[in-house]
C-alpha cells in the first residue's frame, strides 16, 4: 500500500461554457496530512474539492486517489474513500432523524445492522453528538448540524476527509467546538476555507489558489504570515495575526 | 402575515409531538388505526343524531389530557378551521324547518338538529386529527403508513417533504421579508413581485435538489432509500387498541344516555 | 376547497379513499419503473416548495382579495403526471394532519379532487397537447387550471351531496362552487404560466425538458373538448329541465323564503333512482320542498322525537359530557402536580 492518498497531475477543468476554473493544478498529499486550501471567491477552491469525489471529472489531467485513477467508472469506488462535507449541512441531512442520516452511508455500503450501529455510534461519539441520535435534523442548531454532517461522512470510514467552508455560519462556541474536533481527527484532511484562523490551527500545510492556479504550497505558518503573498492573492492575514504583525 | 403563523404552527406541533407521555409512547400504527376508526364511527351516525355522539368526546379528552396537550391550542385550531364548515352547515336549519320537538315551548327544527350534529362531527373529527399528530410524530405516522403497505415511493416522498418544509419555508420567509423591506405597498405590482419571488424560490429549490442528490451520491446512494425496521407491538399497544375498538363499538351501537336515565 | 370529515359519510369517504389509494399505488408503480434517481430528492423539495409558496399571498388586482398558487399544475408540468400526483397527495396529507385542512376520512376525497383531475386529465389532455414546442403556455395553463379546478369543485359538490349530512341543495352548491373556482382557476393558470415563463427566461433547459410533448396534440384536444362539451351539455340540460327559469334562481331565494322551487323534482327523481341502486350509501336524504315532505316518503324517515325523549336525551348528554370532561380535567391537574 502506497503512502500517497491524493495526486493531482496538471488538472485542467473547463465549464460547459468554456471558462476554465482550474488551469493546471498539481499536488501530492500523503497519508495523515492536514491540508488547508485558501483563496478568494472564484479562485477554484470548491471546483477543486468537487473533483475529489468525482462529482466533476477533469477536462485534462490525471487524478489519483488512493491508487485509483478517477474515471466515470471508478467514481463510485472513490466515493467510498473520500468523505466530502458540504457547505450547507441542510443539503446533507435529508433523513428523518440524525441516526438515519449517519446510518445512510454504512447501509449503502452493505453493512449489516450490527456493524451499522457500531459505525453510527463511533461517528457520533467522535463529534460528540450521540445524544442527538433520535432528533430530526430541523431540531438541531447550526453547529450541531455541522457536527452531524461530519459524522454522516465519517461513518463511511473514508481514507480522506474533505470539507468545504466548515466554519461558515457558526457561532464562536460552535466554531471552537468544530476546531477542537478537527484537531483530534486522525484522518487525512483537506479543508477549503475562508477562515484563515481555522486553517492556521488545524492544518500544517497550506495551498493558496488564485484564478485556478496554485501560487503557494507549503508550511501553513510560513504562508499565512506572509502578508505580501496573501494580499497579492486577494487575501489578508488571519485575524489572530493582524494585531501582532 | 399568515405566513409566520402557519410556519410556527407546524413547528409547534412538531415539537409537542416529541413529548414523552403514555399516549406518545403508544405505537403510531395503533393510533392511526384508532383515529381512523374513530372518524368513521362518528360520521356513520345518522344525520340528526346528537346525544349518541357525546360519549365519543372521551377519546379526544383522553388523548389531550394523557398527552399533555394544551387545551387552548386545540380550541384555537378548531376555531380557525370552522368557518367553511359553519358556512355550509348554516344552510341546514334555514332549509329544513320541520319542527322536531319543543324545548320548553321553544321550537327546535330538524334542520337545527342536523346543524348541531354537523358541529359535533366537526369538533370530534378535527380534534382527533390534531391530537393524532400532536401525540405521534409525523415520521411515526409515515412509518405506520408504510406498515400498512402504502408504496415506498409515497412514504419517502412524505418524509422528504416534511424534512424540507422547514428549510424551504424559512428560505421563502427570508425572501418575502427582504422584498417587504424594499417595497412600499406597491399597488398592482404585487403579482409581478410575487411571480419573481416564487420563480426564484423555484429555481433555488431545483438547485438544492441537485445538491442534495450530490450529497446522497457521495454517501453511496444507489436509488434505494434505506428505512427503519418496523418494531414489534408491546402489550400496552395491544391493550390500547383493544379497549379503543371496544369503546367505539359500544358507543356506536349502545346509548349510554339510556343507562344514565335508568339510574334515575 | 377541501372536503371535511364533518360533512362526509363513511361510504363516500371510503370510496374515494379507495380511488386515491389506487391512484397512489399506480403512480408509485409507474415511477418505480422508470425513475431517475434524482427524482426522490427533487420530488421532496418540490413538495416543500409548493407548500412554502402556498403560504405567500398576492393581491388580485381590482378585487383586493388575496390568492396563492395551488401548485397542482406546476407540479405536473415540472415532474410529470405520476410524480405530480404523488407530490400533491403528500402535500395534502401534511395539510390534513397539521392544519386539519380536510380531515382524515375526507383526505381520500381531497387527494382525488385536487390531485387526480389536474395530473391525469388537465395536464395530459389539455396542457401538454397545447404546449407542443413550448408555445401557448399561458392559454394552456389557464385552460388546464380551470378545467382541473372545475372538475375538482364539482366533485366536492357531489361528495357532499351524496353524503347527505349537509342540507345544502345541489343547485345552490353548484352555483356557489363553480363560478368561484372558475375565477380561482383563471388566476391559478395565469400565475402558473407566469412562473413557468419566468423560470424559462432564466433557465430554459429546465422547462423545455418538461414541455416535451410527442403525439398529435390537436387530435387530443378536440377529443377532450368534445367529451367536455357533451358532459357540460348534459349537465346544463339537466338543470334546464328542472329550472326553466334558471336565471331567476338566486341565493336570496334560499335565505329568504321557505318555499323551494318544486322544480327540484327533476333532480330528486333521478337521484332517488340512483340511491335505490347504490343502497350502501347510508342515511341519504335529499332536498325536498317542505310542502312535499308530508306527502312523499323520504328515504330516511325523520326520527321520532318527542319532547320527553329529547329532554332526557339532553340531560343524559350533559351528564356524559360532564363525566368525560371532568376526568380529563382531573388527569391534567394530577399531571401538573406530579411535574
Amino acid at each position: 500500500m502506497s503512502h500517497h492518498i491524493v495526486k493531482f497531475e496538471n488538472i485542467i477543468y473547463q465549464y460547459p461554457d468554456g471558462t476554465e476554473a482550474l488551469k493546471g493544478i498539481s499536488f501530492l498529499i500523503t497519508h495523515g496530512e492536514s491540508v488547508g486550501i485558501v483563496g478568494a471567491n472564484g479562485s477554484g477552491k470548491t471546483t477543486l474539492l468537487m473533483h475529489l469525489n468525482g462529482y466533476l471529472l477533469p477536462t485534462r489531467g490525471i487524478i489519483n486517489i488512493g491508487d485509483v485513477i478517477l474515471t466515470k467508472r471508478t467514481r463510485t469506488e472513490i466515493r467510498k474513500k473520500v468523505g466530502l462535507v458540504f457547505q450547507n449541512p441542510d443539503d446533507q441531512l435529508f433523513m428523518p432523524t440524525v441516526y438515519e442520516d449517519v446510518a445512510f452511508g454504512p447501509v449503502n455500503l452493505g453493512l449489516d445492522d450490527v456493524n451499522v450501529e457500531e459505525r453510527v455510534k463511533r461517528a457520533l461519539d467522535l463529534v460528540g453528538c450521540y445524544n442527538l441520535k433520535n432528533k430530526p435534523p430541523h431540531h438541531l442548531s447550526g453547529g450541531q448540524k455541522r457536527a452531524v454532517a461530519i459524522a454522516t461522512v465519517i461513518a463511511m470510514n473514508p481514507d480522506l476527509l474533505a470539507m468545504d467552508e466548515p466554519s461558515s455560519n457558526l457561532d464562536p462556541k460552535s466554531r471552537r467546538y468544530l476546531i477542537n474536533i478537527l484537531k483530534e481527527f486522525e484522518h487525512t484532511k483537506i479543508i477549503a476555507s475562508h477562515d484563515l484562523d481555522l486553517i492556521l490551527e488545524v492544518c500544517k500545510r497550506c495551498i493558496v489558489l488564485n484564478d485556478g492556479k496554485i501560487v503557494a504550497d507549503g508550511d501553513t505558518e510560513k504562508i499565512l504570515k506572509d502578508k505580501k503573498l496573501l494580499e497579492d492573492n486577494n487575501l489578508e492575514l488571519p485575524l489572530s495575526l493582524q494585531k501582532i504583525l | 402575515m399568515k405566513f409566520d403563523k402557519e410556519f410556527f404552527h407546524i413547528g409547534y406541533l412538531d415539537r409537542i409531538s416529541q413529548k414523552d407521555t403514555f399516549i406518545h409512547r403508544i405505537d403510531a400504527r395503533v393510533k392511526v388505526i384508532v383515529s381512523l376508526l374513530f372518524v368513521i364511527t362518528v360520521v356513520s351516525f345518522p344525520k340528526y343524531e346528537i346525544s349518541r355522539m357525546m360519549p365519543f368526546f372521551l377519546f379526544p379528552v383522553l388523548f389531550l389530557s394523557l398527552g399533555d396537550i394544551p387545551v387552548r391550542f386545540v380550541l384555537v385550531r378548531l376555531l380557525i378551521v370552522s368557518p367553511f364548515i359553519l358556512f355550509i352547515a348554516i344552510f341546514n336549519p334555514l332549509l329544513e324547518r320541520n319542527i322536531a320537538f319543543y324545548f320548553f315551548s321553544i321550537p327546535v327544527s330538524y334542520g337545527f338538529l342536523s346543524l348541531l350534529s354537523i358541529f359535533l362531527r366537526f369538533v370530534l373529527t378535527v380534534s382527533i386529527l390534531i391530537l393524532l399528530i400532536a401525540t405521534t410524530s409525523f415520521s411515526g405516522v409515515c412509518y405506520a403508513l408504510r406498515a400498512f403497505r402504502l408504496p415506498n415511493v409515497f412514504i419517502n416522498q412524505l418524509l422528504f417533504l416534511y424534512r424540507y418544509i422547514f428549510v424551504l419555508t424559512e428560505e421563502a420567509m427570508r425572501m418575502v421579508r427582504a422584498k417587504e423591506l424594499r417595497s412600499f405597498n406597491g399597488r398592482g405590482q404585487e403579482i409581478k413581485f410575487y411571480v419573481r419571488l416564487v420563480g426564484n424560490l423555484l429555481l433555488r429549490t431545483i438547485e438544492r435538489a441537485e445538491r442534495i442528490y450530490y450529497a446522497m451520491l457521495s454517501r453511496g446512494y444507489n436509488g434505494i432509500m434505506p428505512y427503519r425496521k418496523i418494531s414489534l407491538l408491546g402489550y400496552k399497544d395491544y391493550l390500547f387498541m383493544f379497549f379503543s375498538v371496544l369503546l367505539l363499538y359500544i358507543f356506536r351501537f349502545y346509548d349510554p344516555t339510556e343507562w344514565i336515565k335508568m339510574l334515575f | 376547497m377541501h372536503m371535511a370529515d364533518a360533512l362526509i359519510s363513511p361510504g363516500v369517504g371510503a370510496g374515494f379513499w379507495a380511488l386515491s389509494l389506487g391512484g397512489i399505488a399506480y403512480s408509485s408503480k409507474k415511477l418505480k419503473e422508470n425513475i431517475d434517481d434524482r427524482m426522490i430528492p427533487l420530488m421532496g423539495v418540490m413538495g416543500a416548495f409548493v407548500f412554502a409558496a402556498q403560504m405567500i399571498n398576492f393581491t388580485i388586482p381590482a378585487t383586493g382579495s388575496s390568492g396563492h398558487l395551488g401548485g397542482g399544475l406546476i407540479l405536473s408540468v415540472l415532474l410529470g403526471p405520476y410524480a405530480g400526483f404523488i407530490v400533491m397527495a403528500s402535500i395534502l396529507t401534511v395539510q390534513a394532519l397539521f392544519f386539519a385542512d380536510g380531515g382524515l376520512l375526507a383526505l381520500g376525497c381531497n387527494i382525488w379532487n385536487l390531485g387526480f383531475y389536474t395530473s391525469f386529465i388537465a395536464y395530459p389532455l389539455i396542457f401538454k397537447p397545447l404546449t407542443r414546442d413550448g408555445r401557448n403556455i399561458t392559454i394552456a395553463s389557464i385552460l388546464a387550471a380551470v378545467v382541473g379546478l372545475q372538475l375538482g369543485a364539482f366533485s366536492v359538490v357531489l361528495q357532499t351531496y351524496f353524503s347527505g349530512i349537509s342540507e345544502l341543495p345541489f343547485n345552490t352548491f353548484v352555483m356557489l362552487m363553480q363560478p368561484i373556482h372558475l375565477a380561482i382557476g383563471i388566476v391559478e393558470g395565469i400565475v402558473t404560466a407566469a412562473v413557468l415563463n419566468f423560470v424559462r427566461s432564466v433557465k430554459p433547459e429546465l422547462i423545455n425538458v418538461s414541455l416535451n410533448s410527442t403525439s398529435a396534440g390537436f387530435k387530443k384536444i378536440i377529443v377532450t373538448f368534445a367529451i367536455l362539451t357533451i358532459f357540460t351539455g348534459a349537465l346544463l340540460s339537466w338543470f334546464a329541465s328542472s329550472h326553466p327559469d334558471g336565471l331567476e334562481w338566486s341565493i336570496e331565494k334560499v335565505y329568504g323564503k321557505a318555499e323551494l322551487p318544486e322544480k327540484e323534482e327533476g333532480i330528486a327523481a333521478i337521484l332517488k333512482n340512483i340511491q335505490e341502486k347504490i343502497s350502501f350509501l347510508p342515511d341519504y336524504s335529499f332536498k325536498k320542498a317542505p310542502e312535499e315532505e308530508k306527502t312523499v316518503e323520504s328515504e330516511t324517515a325523520y326520527p321520532n322525537i318527542d319532547a320527553g325523549t329529547s329532554i332526557s336525551g339532553i340531560l343524559g348528554s350533559v351528564i356524559v359530557l360532564a363525566v368525560i370532561f371532568g376526568t380529563g380535567f382531573i388527569i391534567k391537574t394530577l399531571r401538573k402536580r406530579s411535574v
